[in-house]
């Protein structure tokens, strides 16, 4: 193997609280704060770090992080250009390539969230406690590509990611019979991964399917347990070469492949992608990205022991169920509902950590962070011999991916 | 003006000098599908190029406003205040459209009584003298 080959060597987070409730610290702080706990975690200082990367929609520029940290230098400094999470993986990638072809040494890869101090993600700054708009409503400029095509969502009230996601949920449930009692079994699934986990934002709250049928409907087919947590928190995760990983404080977690996904015609997820291939409306969109990566990593579904899904929505985790060869197409639900997914006794325990629906929405970083703990026998839910972890960035709209590999 | 559905306070759509064509139909009531003049492949939402054939030569479809449903979800949540709730937001696959969907809501309906393949028609809503919205509501055939 290279030298230079990438490996992820130390992961670190803040405190994950739900979303608005960490005031007294700025979010850029509370990065720094996670950088410098996932490179003690590696054993390295942050004068080794010479590269940062994030993924869209950061407030938290790299240039100025860097100087807020006394990087001695900011060699690499990257951005995904995905919306939301879809590029938390992307952005691991980013670091493996930077380091791997030497543009960097060490690359952090963060996420920071304090969303009590800025508007509340997802809403694009739109609130309906705003009066009306004395002036009629008239058309306006777009100034920007994603304003331009957000023209043709927005007048509908498609703001919402629980409402676009919703989309190709209700499709899947069209064709291949899909409940929300599935859907829900998934829910509960990851909140009991989350009771061992002390970071878990919903650790102590049990949730049954009784629950899950009872919340309320947010946008049919989301009820509210359907829904990923709104999260304030900050995580990180270093990534180095293997000569450097070799002699550090934790095992190394080799990244065996990784990709970056968009089918033609996919923009903005279901904001925007009503006119993409009928044949891959109702899936999560990775197929072809999860082809790719177990090609690159010479695995296939069965050898992936542990998965940390992105679960912005319980139906969007189904269909990469489906993407990523676990199960037949449009099987999702009856794989859900076989107990595959729970840790102890399940054939793929997902979510170890307990998810974006019930440790933190941290943009999916957290996702990486659990991938590597659930390489290093460090996880809450700990699954014996694990050798391949997946993780994944997103679904149904721009996502991304990587394969980790116990060394 | 037509009738109303939705409030004023919705996010007002946002136009640049590709989509804007569209939407200067859209308030004399006319639906548009942008079609390629040189391999007739028709697309929303509009673009600078095909995406079949990459041609520049883009020009525009009116089609009848007729559709089906393709999926949809039914909304709790506002967006704008003095909204009625629910509302519901679908795919609608236009008729004689050379198979483009676009996104809108569906008006005038039960809830419950919403389904993929349900027949639709376009309902315009002036939401002001020079702005109209395509809406879709059921369709008696
Ligand atoms: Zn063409």
């Amino acid at each position: 193997m290279s030298e230079r080959r990438a490996h992820i060597v130390g992961v670190g987070e803040s405190e994950y609280t739900r979303w608005g409730k960490i005031g007294d610290i700025t979010e850029h702080a509370l990065a720094c704060r996670a950088i410098k706990k996932a490179v003690a975690d590696a054993g390295l200082t942050l004068d080794d770090v010479d590269g940062l990367a994030s993924f869209a929609e950061d407030r938290n520029e790299a240039i100025f992080l860097a100087a807020e940290l006394g990087l001695p230098a900011l060699r690499f400094g990257n951005m995904v250009w995905m919306p939301g999470g879809g590029g938390g993986c992307a952005a691991v990638s980013n670091a493996a390539m930077a380091v791997e072809t030497g543009q960097a040494e060490v690359v952090v890869v963060y996420r920071s969230l304090c969303q009590g101090q800025f508007f509340r993600f997802g809403t694009g700054g739109v609130s309906a406690e705003a009066a009306p708009d004395p002036e009629p409503p008239t058309l306006q400029q777009a100034n920007s590509l994603l304003m331009a095509s957000m023209g043709f969502a927005m007048p509908y009230g498609l703001l919402m990611a629980a409402a676009a996601y919703a989309l190709p949920t209700r499709r899947h449930m069209h064709l291949y019979g899909t409940t929300s009692e599935q859907l829900g079994m998934l829910a509960v699934t990851f909140r009991e991964h989350a009771s061992r986990n002390p970071r878990a934002v919903m650790g102590e709250r049990p949730l049954t399917l009784e629950d899950h049928q009872a919340s309320p409907m947010i946008a049919d087919p989301h009820r509210l347990f359907d829904c990923c947590l709104e999260s304030d928190g900050a995580c990180a995760v270093v990534v180095t070469t293997a000569e450097r990983a070799r002699d550090l404080a934790k095992r190394p977690v080799e990244i065996l492949a990784s990709e970056q996904g968009t089918p033609k015609g996919y923009a903005f997820g279901p904001f925007t992608n009503a006119n993409v291939a009928d044949e891959i409306y109702a899936t999560g969109g990775g197929e072809e990205m999860a082809n790719r990566l177990y090609g690159k990593a010479g695995v296939g579904p069965a050898d992936v022991d542990v998965a940390q899904l992105y679960d912005h929505f319980t139906g969007c985790v189904l269909m990469q169920i489906e993407d990523y060869g676990f199960c037949e197409r449009g099987e999702g639900g009856s794989f859900i509902e076989s107990g595959a997914l729970a840790w102890g006794s399940g054939s793929l325990p997902t979510n170890t950590h307990g998810g974006s629906l019930s440790e933190a929405y941290i943009h999916g970083l957290n996702h990486v962070v659990e991938g590597v703990r659930s390489l290093r026998d460090e996880s809450t839910s700990p699954v014996d011999g694990a050798e391949v972890c997946l993780v994944t960035s997103a679904a149904c709209v721009p996502s991304s991916a990587v394969l980790l590999g116990r060394k | 003006m037509t009738e109303r559905y939705f409030p004023d306070g919705m996010p007002p759509p946002m136009a640049d000098g590709i989509t804007l064509p569209w939407w200067q139909a859209a308030a004399e009531h006319r639906l548009l599908v942008q079609r390629c003049g040189s391999c007739g492949h028709s697309q929303l939402p509009p673009s600078p190029i095909c995406s079949e054939c990459r041609s520049e030569d883009t020009g525009w479809h009116e089609v009848s406003g007729r559709g089906e449903l393709y999926t949809y979800t039914v909304v709790h949540r506002p967006i704008a205040a003095g909204q009625e709730l629910p509302y519901v937001i679908g795919v609608i696959s236009l008729e004689g459209s050379g198979g483009v969907r676009m996104i809108s809501n569906i008006v005038d309906v039960d809830p419950e009584a919403l389904s993929v393949g349900m027949p639709l028609e376009v309902a315009w809503e002036d939401m002001s003298d020079d702005l109209a919205i395509p809406r879709f509501r059921p369709r008696a055939d």
